[in-house]
């Protein structure tokens, strides 16, 4: 995020598009909810009547997968009836000539064409946005799992330069991460292309000083594999061996039967986790790790906030923290990998990492501290591109409209979008084991409309079969207007609906993000 | 803003203008009691608990909604303020059950503090009906026990005002007051989402966490500050332990998220102890799951990864981080993938 979580309540306005915040994200819904409270302007943007479209000022129903024509339609709206901040376009970026000839197509009335978002509604919106004092866009996968998630993200960063809503309070581009620490394993470097800090592999210097900090032989140039490659790779035998902390592909990965099906090719796996997950069982060697809650560490949220996690209780029963593992496996491969505590390993990571710099245990007992924060006496930095953006001036990246990569057709007819439910949590692995969650709630259905339900002689409460090119699963049927017609939806949380054996491993070609938003599907009643 | 200065028990204390008379109380180290008032919430003032003697004034005045004025003498102890505090305990023990041998919020309760604190032990003088309410205890994270009610109306106010879903409101009138949903159903028939921050600040045993309360008694927990394991905000809350087991979650105040907590951060602990969970090392023989020790297992994997590295490259090898460890194991991993392997094929479910 370039904001505080706690900015958001003092928006005027908030654009919430592709994020089911109240159930994806309850304690930054609760800012959302405030801001409404207090006569800020919500506008939501999302297929589905979620929740938070409920609370919204306007819900923008958009078509699954038309973000880029409907975040275009805006922008055209604001350039052609003057509304931009020509102050900050001059002074803070470039090529907003660029800019402004792509928008130019999208025109409201063929922006709705495209999403199905009325003309007038995208007009109002657009006034709304531009004319705010502050505005805040937030957005998650639902911005991003398509395969183009990132021109979806260029497409908001766009219109937030356009009115200068960024670099300032309550305003700004906000992807509400998904994932306890997420922001941070991105931070320090659990990434294919990048060390700690976001330093490219592809440079020399960065490489050079990694080689030196750590006493080892040459990084390889060339960025790796990401998830879905390493698994195509070890499809076709490129990948022989593969070590998997903390994931769970086989639930998690589109086309999961696929996933499955690549990792039992590997020649040697071994996967550290606290459960036998679905992965796990396919696991030569697994070992046991423990949780949160029997280990030091830290967790960077998803505003860049550095925050400790603290051993409450010692390790379930001969399990290990993760990082002792690590240190003793490459120990035992010859690299001597020895740290008296995590508080120890964080002196290491401030010492390569700029942004981390000033981060150290002794400061975080105090409270967290927001990155960037390169010194020992730096505040840490709640707001992101005051006065100047990191790379200079923003640029603009026009970007135009692309359809996803599987569109409904007479054998398909229905779109399926994947998503969460506020009780669970990513594939189960913990909520589905706490006597309380699963409890409450145990059993994961398909959202489909009345209409379509009644073409297929669907009633609530039916088992379905929902079936993709790639794969089924069953699940019982809830009829809901939540879902528009032509649109079924459902969660990745439950093992027994794997829905990600239906979703589509399609990727952007640029953050490789799979598109699981949008996939087609026929759905059957079974007798 | 201009500043007021006031007298309270006969010492200065200056505050800015619209303060509350508990407002400068509390800068001045001055303890008033109260049950409905919370500063995260607006103020009431329903339970008179924190009257004070403000001279000049007609009667005893309640300090959490009356505004500090320039020039006030406030008495926080006098003999009528006393009076009045133990008139209105021994009134909400008149009619509670007085079940402290047993409730889960003993020794971490309000009112028994109060009573404890004014010498009151009943409801003395007021002997009257009862309530009588069936516990409602059928959903798997909240007791909800209204004979324990106080009516301070917290519980509202924490949903309307921090959670924003108005779930529970005050129902019926006079004695028969009772806070409920929507046409007195249980919890778990409303629109509650269980975010539990009505429990949170619940001042007497009237709202509980069910798993918490039923196995750990107040003082036999020790309570680590820590950051949820769940989604990317980052709420931090206290890990309740007892006997070495996580037996519970209560709010702290977090940076991010104050008290509020949601349902999976507040209520989702308890696959720390499943029965689930891995506890040794283990190594596949024939098809079979063999437990094993580290040593073994380390070594195994040792061989493994090294021969790969050794005799098809280290880019034979693939990694997969999480985004569920700390960033100090990512880091490692990262290392480990670079400088023990010599690739840069890893990756995490930042995608996913």
């Amino acid at each position: 995020m370039t904001n505080p979580i706690g900015d958001i309540a003092g928006a005027d306005f908030i654009l919430a598009i592709g994020t089911n915040t109240t159930e994806s994200h309850p304690i930054i819904g609760l800012q959302v909810k405030k801001a409404v409270r207090q006569g800020s302007i919500l506008v939501v943007a999302d297929p589905r009547k979620t929740e938070v479209a409920e609370l919204a000022k306007s819900h923008l129903q958009i078509k699954s997968g038309s973000d880029i024509a409907l975040l275009n339609g805006l922008a055209n709206v604001i350039i052609s009836e003057d509304l931009y901040n020509k102050e900050f376009v001059a002074e803070r970026t470039e090529d907003f000539e660029a800019l402004k000839s792509v928008v130019a197509r999208y025109t409201p009335e063929y922006t709705e064409g495209i999403t199905g978002v009325p003309a007038a509604a995208i007009r109002e919106v657009a006034r709304q946005y531009a004319g705010a004092k502050n505005a805040t866009i937030l957005y998650t996968m639902g911005i991003t799992q398509h395969i183009c998630g990132t021109h979806n993200v260029f497409a908001i960063a766009n219109l937030a330069m356009l009115c200068g809503q960024i670099g300032k309070p309550h305003s700004g581009v906000n992807p509400l991460r998904g994932q306890n620490n997420v922001q941070g394993a991105c931070d320090v470097g659990a990434l294919p292309n990048v060390l700690t800090g976001y330093q490219p592999v592809a440079s020399d210097e960065a490489r050079a000083k990694f080689e030196a900090a750590w006493g080892c032989g040459p990084i390889p140039a060339k960025p790796g594999l990401t998830v879905g490659e390493l698994l195509e790779g070890a499809d076709k035998g490129a990948i022989k061996g593969m070590y998997i902390m903390g994931e769970n592909p086989v639930l998690s990965d589109p086309d999961a039967d696929h996933a499955a099906h690549s990792l039992k090719k590997l020649e040697f796996l071994v996967v550290q986790d606290i459960f036998l997950t679905e992965t796990a069982r396919l696991a030569d060697v697994v070992l046991p790790a423990t949780s949160f809650a029997e280990k030091d560490g830290t967790f960077s949220n998803t505003e860049r906030r550095v925050q400790l996690i603290r051993k409450a209780v010692e390790p379930v029963g001969n399990s290990r923290p993760d990082w002792r593992i690590i240190c003793d496996l490459a120990c035992a491969l010859g690299y001597t990998m020895k740290y008296d505590s995590p508080a120890d390993i964080m002196k290491e990571i401030a010492s390569v990492t700029p942004s981390y710099a000033g981060i150290s245990y002794e400061r975080l007992e105090k409270g967290g501290i927001q990155w960037p924060c390169p010194t020992a006496d730096h505040p840490g930095t709640p707001v992101l591109h005051a006065g100047k953006f990191s790379r200079g001036l923003g640029k603009f990246h026009p970007v135009e409209h692309v359809p996803p990569a599987e569109t409904p057709d007479e054998q398909y007819p229905l779109v399926l979008s994947t998503g969460r439910r506020r009780a669970h949590y990513h594939t189960g692995t913990m909520t589905m084991r706490t006597g309380a969650l699963e409890v409450h709630y145990s059993k994961e259905y398909l959202e489909i409309n009345p209409a379509d339900a009644a073409r297929l002689n669907v009633q609530d409460g039916d088992m379905v079969r929902v079936t993709s090119r790639r794969g089924s699963v069953e699940v019982m049927a809830r009829l809901t207007d939540i879902v528009s017609e032509g649109l079924v939806f459902t969660s990745f949380h439950f093992p027994e609906v794997a829905i990600n054996k239906l979703t589509n491993p399609a990727r952007d070609s640029i953050s490789k993000i799979p598109e699981f938003k949008v996939c087609s599907v026929k759905v059957e009643k079974i007798a | 803003m201009a500043d007021v200065t006031l007298l309270i028990n006969g010492l200065q204390v200056t505050v800015p203008q619209g303060s509350t008379i508990l407002d400068a109380a509390r800068q001045l180290g001055v303890f008033i009691p109260t049950l409905c008032h919370d500063p995260e919430l607006t103020s009431v003032g329903s339970c008179r608990m924190c009257v004070v003697d403000v001279k000049g004034a007609r009667s005893l005045v309640i300090s959490c909604a009356t505004a500090a004025a320039e020039g006030m003498v406030v008495e926080t102890e006098s003999p009528a303020v006393m009076e009045a505090r133990k008139t209105i305990i021994e009134l909400l023990l008149a009619n509670h059950p007085m079940d402290c041998l047993t409730c889960g919020k003993n020794g971490d309760c309000r009112l028994q503090d109060y009573a404890y604190m004014y010498g009151v032990k009943d409801g003395g003088v007021f002997q009257g009906a009862v309530h009588q309410y069936p516990l409602e205890e059928n959903n798997p994270f909240i007791t909800r026990d209204m004979n324990k009610c106080i009516l301070c109306g917290k519980c509202i106010r924490a949903c309307a005002e921090i959670q924003g879903n108005n779930v529970v409101d005050f129902t019926y009138r006079g004695f028969n007051t009772k806070v409920a949903p929507a046409m007195d159903t249980a919890l778990d028939e409303s629109s509650c989402v269980f975010c539990g921050n009505c429990v949170a600040v619940c001042p007497t045993g009237a709202l509980q966490e069910k798993a918490l309360r039923a196995k750990a008694r107040s003082w036999e927990v020790k309570k680590v500050n820590t950051t949820c394991p769940y989604c990317g905000t980052g709420c931090s809350f206290d890990l309740n332990v007892k006997d070495g087991k996580v037996v519970g979650v209560t709010s702290c105040d977090g940076d991010v998220n104050g008290r509020a907590l949601c349902i999976k951060g507040r209520f989702g602990f308890g696959f720390i102890h499943h029965q689930d969970r891995l506890t040794t090392p283990l190594i596949k023989k024939n098809g079979q799951f063999v437990e094993a020790g580290w040593d073994e297992a380390l070594s195994l994997v040792a061989e493994k990864l090294g021969s790969l590295r050794d005799n098809s490259g280290p880019d034979s090898i693939g990694i997969l981080s999480s985004a569920r460890c700390t960033n100090e194991e990512n880091y490692l991993l990262s290392k480990f993938a670079r400088a023990v392997i010599g690739t840069n094929n890893i990756d995490h479910c930042a995608r996913l």
